[in-house]
């Protein structure tokens, strides 16, 4: 796991948003597209702003790029604010979602117009676009127009363009959802490397939740203009703070429950069978509190006996990897429990069956409402 | 899929409804075509006419092309046609670009739709009310002043001229990715080298199908350059209005025939730069 490895430099914050609010309209049309936003983004992080459309995500990014500005609030760059800096002082590119590649220039000229507009000598700009275009791999097509290289080609040109004049940081506004499935795979892998290589800093946006999963060194997840959580890509999935969270990143079962009693952030609950299990707990929950419990489908099992919860299978769907039992529970809703598939010729359960579902200590989760 | 696909067109064509195919169309259609193509297929053909009728064919010959080529009146209004198509032109696709950035980038601003409106109503004005305004405007300039120079006429053209200029302009402006724009930015371009680098070069089309439009449209206009121009101030279709007036020679025939060459040459180039697309 990457957020596992320990950084050899000490961390520093690339960016650090400090209660940055940002409002649209005025009156009936007035929206607010970042609500008091705080987050700090550390330097060489791979750093995921997570969350559904119209949450606010190309908004940050607007502000830190500084195409636009805060209602209130403060972004600071390695400490230093700058608010006062026009986005072409600002040592920080952007990918765009639509690339906004030059038409009227060939690949190279793109590449290397940052450096140009930096007034930096001819010689040194050709040897860095020639690097570039290694990096990317597109040293083939470095004079043609970019109207005439395919969707992958202009995003690794884009990339190329923003990297170029080696920023402090690297805005990615969803750069991969233009692609098809196998070339978006493909270049999940290639930012990654590109990243590693360059030792830059990314803040990369997405809405999908398996991209940033597997991307991401620190996700924040957002809604509605506010940051829910932050953290590594374990700690969200595992351990989702609140209800949007848990139901945005992966599938949840939600279980409603009853504190039990509470200690050292874990807590005693009883569901609806009755049964108690121990789960972690956000702080601010009092005994006799009625709360959401929730679990992962492949963190409960299914039993031939009664355990924790039961209740009848009412269909089994097939995946390949992997199986879903739909569950009916005894008391209150359905239940979803993922089993990998073993070896083949297993005795396999079947719709209809009475079934127990096995939740261990630690696979269930409390939720803050 | 090639069948399905073209049952599907067979059955639209079928149902949709088609001024085409509707009795009458094709004759009126031709009809159409005749009253505005025979007239001057005729004017064409008779400047070649060997004889001094206009309605009787003498043979071939290019004597009318050589006498107006040696008129010195014709030559006087076809340069200063030219001279004040050029000028105009050039003046009225600065402003016309000016305009159109102002009112296509950055934030609506106040009166952002009377301005629109106001660069725009040249258009719609009949040519004779702005034609007599300007005479009696001018005139009282020229008794203040004493200025009787080509002044007049351009800064008349010039006018009458942004509006045709703006339009494509406008289009080209309006179709650009503003992202561009924000992406030079981005990329350490100041506001100015952001438009010299990217906005101007794509607009560059645009600009060129705005000047050449505002050049045929200068070229061609009768009515205001007849009410402002002064003494000796006659442009090629001015001239040709008052040649109409006395005797009539197929040399009108062939100054119209070089005339209608310059202008078909013009809008072709025109539509050629404004459909391209970045
Ligand atoms: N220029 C703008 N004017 C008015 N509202 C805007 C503007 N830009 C964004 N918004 C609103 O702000 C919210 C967040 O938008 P955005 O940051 O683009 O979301 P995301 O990138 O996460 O899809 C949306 O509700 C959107 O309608
Ligand atoms: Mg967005």
């Amino acid at each position: 796991m990457t957020g596992d490895i320990v950084p050899e430099k000490p961390v520093r914050d690339a960016i650090e948003v400090r209660g940055v609010s940002k409002i649209f309209g005025a009156g009936e049309g007035r929206v607010a597209a970042l609500d008091d936003v705080s987050v700090s983004i550390r330097e060489n992080e791979f750093f995921t702003l997570l969350g559904p459309s119209g949450c606010g995500k190309t908004t940050l990014l607007r502000l830190i790029a500084g195409f636009d500005f805060p209602t209130s609030g403060q972004i600071m760059l390695h400490g230093e604010d700058i608010a006062p800096l026009p986005p072409f002082k600002r040592p920080v590119n952007t990918v765009f979602q639509n690339y906004a590649l030059f038409p009227h220039m060939t690949v190279a000229q793109n590449i290397g117009f940052g450096l140009e507009m930096l007034g930096r000598p001819k010689a040194e700009i050709e040897a860095r676009v020639a690097a570039m275009l290694k990096l990317v791999q597109m040293e083939k097509l470095a004079g043609r127009r970019t109207s005439q290289i395919s969707g992958g080609q202009q995003q690794r040109v884009a990339l190329a363009r923003a990297l170029a004049p080696a920023p402090k940081v690297l805005l990615l506004d969803e750069p991969l959802s233009a692609l098809d499935f196998k070339l978006r795979k493909e270049m999940q892998i290639e930012l990654k490397r590109l990243q590693h290589e360059t030792g830059i800093t990314f803040i990369f946006v997405t809405h999908d939740q398996e991209e940033a999963l597997t991307m991401s060194d620190r996700i924040a997840v957002m809604s509605s203009g506010r940051i829910l959580q932050v953290g590594g890509p374990r700690d969200i999935y595992d351990h989702p703070a609140e209800r949007f969270v848990a139901n945005f990143i992966g599938d949840t079962n939600f279980l409603p429950a009853t504190v039990l009693s509470s200690a050292g952030g874990k807590a005693r609950v009883k569901l609806a069978s009755g049964i108690e299990i121990d789960a972690p707990l956000p702080a601010g929950f009092t005994p006799g509190s009625e709360v959401t419990v929730v679990v992962r489908p492949e963190h409960a099992r299914l039993m031939r006996e009664a355990s924790t919860l039961n209740g009848t299978v009412e269909n089994v769907v097939y995946f390949g990897t992997d199986t879903h039992f739909h569950v009916a529970l005894d008391q209150g809703r359905g239940f979803v429990v993922r089993q990998q598939n073993a070896r083949s010729g297993e005795a396999g359960v079947s719709a209809g069956d009475r079934v127990g579902i096995f939740v261990g200590d630690g696979a269930a989760q409390v939720l803050k409402d | 899929m090639a069948s399905a696909g073209e049952g599907r067109g067979v059955a639209l064509r079928r149902t949709g409804f088609s001024v085409k195919r509707q009795t009458g169309f094709g004759v009126i259609a031709w009809l159409c075509f005749f009253m505005l193509y025979l007239p001057i297929l005729t004017l064409v053909l008779f400047s070649f006419n060997a004889d001094q009728s206009m309605a009787v064919w003498g043979g071939f010959s290019f004597r009318w092309y050589e006498s107006a080529w040696h008129n010195q009146t014709v030559q006087d209004a076809s340069l200063r046609s030219l001279q004040i198509a050029f000028i105009a032109a050039i003046l009225a696709t600065v402003a016309a670009t000016m305009a159109a950035l102002a009112t296509t980038r950055g934030r609506a601003f106040r009166g952002e739709q009377a301005a629109y409106a106001m660069i725009n109503t040249p258009l719609i004005v009949p040519e004779i009310v702005t034609a007599t305004a300007l005479l009696i405007f001018f005139a009282s300039i020229k008794v203040s002043t004493g200025y009787t120079g080509l002044g007049y006429l351009i800064a008349a053209h010039t006018a009458f001229c942004i509006p045709f200029a703006y339009l494509p302009i406008r289009a080209r402006l309006e179709s650009m990715d503003l992202t561009l724009e924000t992406a030079a930015g981005d990329l350490y371009a100041t506001p100015w080298q952001a438009f010299r680098r990217i906005t101007l070069p794509l607009l560059w089309p645009g600009i060129i199908a705005g000047l050449m439009l505002a050049f045929v449209i200068s070229l061609d206009d009768v009515v205001i350059t007849e009410l402002v121009k002064s003494g000796g101030q006659d442009t090629l279709p001015t001239y040709m209005l008052g040649q109409l007036r006395r005797i009539v020679t197929p040399e009108i025939n062939a100054i119209s025939t070089v005339f209608l060459l310059l202008s078909v040459v013009i809008v072709t180039l025109f539509f050629l730069l404004s459909r391209q697309r970045s």
